[in-house]
């Protein structure tokens, strides 16, 4: 059987081993924040953290990820409160808000490999993340706003 | 002797005729087995004779990385010059090896130690168990002493004026595709590749495996890299952490040989793969038999 760390706890999955991990996390675990878009890992609602490496859930196999820290928008900050969650409130960045923790968490992910991201990198990470509301603009300043306060260590 | 015996029955013989006959491989033997010990190359360092010894004794790295004859020997005149096992491809070890960057020896030992050499890619197919299974219970010294046969084997020392070029270059590459696109191949690859595999630089970052470095596009043929966008890279093969989800499902035989196509025409030099959707075709086969 596969066990899994979702969100900081130790896990059995009863699921078979191909079930696609948004499925086990949704539908077995109940955590709802992760979407499920195109089920073809080319829109980026569904994206989670893989031992703290942004993954297409959609796509991901449970078996394939056995053992693993699985990280979902629910466990990004314990308190909601992740600098870029409260830089997408300041900011109002969602209109419908279908594909935000997807891309709240592939933007996480952008800010651990690089903390000043230039335009051209966040375009090139966050290219995935499609956003039907064309919200784009705003996502891109509220990365910014987000990387600028994490730079200068505080968590406001 | 504390335990009472058991009755128990020996496996039956699996494999097919005429291979299941004993005595023949006694004609191969006499053929191609050569009983012997390693003999130390006098000119080379300890550390270096030690990796040959691992290489060609135990480790067995020639059963894979060196092409057989039609009996299934191998080819000890062409020792790791490549070779297809299972079929994937295990890359030439010499300097025939045509990725941009050599093998050098800290690329080597960070392969052989963590699956993940940085300017080459992770370990993948039957070479995953190898690193996360065999290595795994060796000592540093070991690895290293393997890093150090096989640099020396595809004189990697002698080439590493080019690396910085060829990294810079590679970095260039990185960015196509994050700018407008009207290519619908380039936009196929930002939306399924590149969120993962871009690297703003200095230089590429383990855990983003740079596309325009990677061992398997610069292969002549894309059979690795098909299986790996076939099957993904599970938790327990690549680099620790490091995950990559299977497009099986995702994507049709004409969207990821049209990746292929794209990666292979804008990150590498070589000349275009053919019949990639065939050989895609007949990749899905092996899975579903497997």
């Amino acid at each position: 059987m596969t066990t899994l760390d979702l969100n900081g706890r130790a896990l059995s999955v009863q699921s078979p081993d191909d079930t696609p991990l948004l499925w086990v996390i949704r539908d077995e675990f109940g955590l709802t924040g992760s979407k499920f878009g195109c089920g073809i890992g080319m829109c980026g609602a569904c994206t989670v953290h893989v031992d703290d490496r942004p993954t297409r859930s959609c796509i991901t196999a449970v078996g394939a990820v056995a053992g693993a820290k699985i990280t979902t928008i629910e466990g990004l900050d314990p308190n909601g409160r992740h600098p870029l969650q409260t830089a997408w409130i300041e900011l109002q960045v969602p209109q419908c808000g279908y594909c935000q923790s997807g891309q709240i968490m592939q933007a996480a992910a952008l800010l651990k490999d690089y903390p000043d991201p230039t335009d051209e990198d966040i375009n090139a990470v966050m290219a995935g993340n499609l956003c039907r509301c064309m919200t784009y603009v705003r996502i891109r300043s509220a990365i910014k706003l987000a990387a600028s306060r994490m730079r200068g260590g505080s968590h406001a | 002797m504390t335990q009472p015996p058991v009755r128990a029955v020996a496996p039956a013989n699996t494999i097919p005729f005429p291979l299941n006959i004993r005595f023949l491989q006694e004609g191969w033997k006499i053929l191609f087995f050569r009983s012997g010990r390693y003999q130390p190359n006098a000119s080379k360092s300890a550390e270096w004779n030690r990796g040959a010894y691992l290489a060609e004794g135990p480790s067995l790295c020639g059963g894979c990385h060196t092409p057989r004859n039609l009996l299934g020997a191998e080819k000890k005149s062409d020792a790791y010059a490549g070779a297809t096992v299972d079929n994937w491809i295990a890359p030439a070890l010499t300097d025939a090896n045509p990725s941009p960057v050599p093998w050098t020896e800290s690329e080597l030992f960070s392969y052989l130690r963590d699956g993940v050499a940085p300017l080459h890619g992770v370990t993948a197919g039957s070479m995953s168990p190898v690193v996360h299974a065999g290595l795994s219970a060796v000592p540093d010294s070991d690895i290293r002493a393997l890093a150090v046969y096989f640099a020396d084997l595809d004189h990697a020392a002698s080439r590493t004026g080019a690396i910085d070029a060829a990294v810079n270059t590679a970095l260039a590459k990185s960015r196509l595709g994050s700018t407008q696109e009207y290519d619908p191949d380039a936009k196929l690859y930002a939306g399924a590749c590149m969120g993962c595999h871009y690297n703003a630089g200095p230089t590429p970052l383990a855990a983003r495996p740079e596309l325009a470095l990677n061992s398997a596009l610069t292969l002549p043929e894309p059979t690795n890299f098909i299986h790996v966008v076939l099957n993904g890279i599970g938790i327990a093969e690549g680099g620790a952490g490091l995950v990559m989800p299977s497009y099986a499902a995702a994507l049709s035989d004409a969207d990821i040989a049209r990746l292929a196509a794209y990666l292979r025409r804008t990150r590498t030099d070589k000349p275009p793969w053919t019949d990639i959707e065939k050989k895609i075709a007949a990749a899905r086969m092996q899975r579903t038999s497997n």
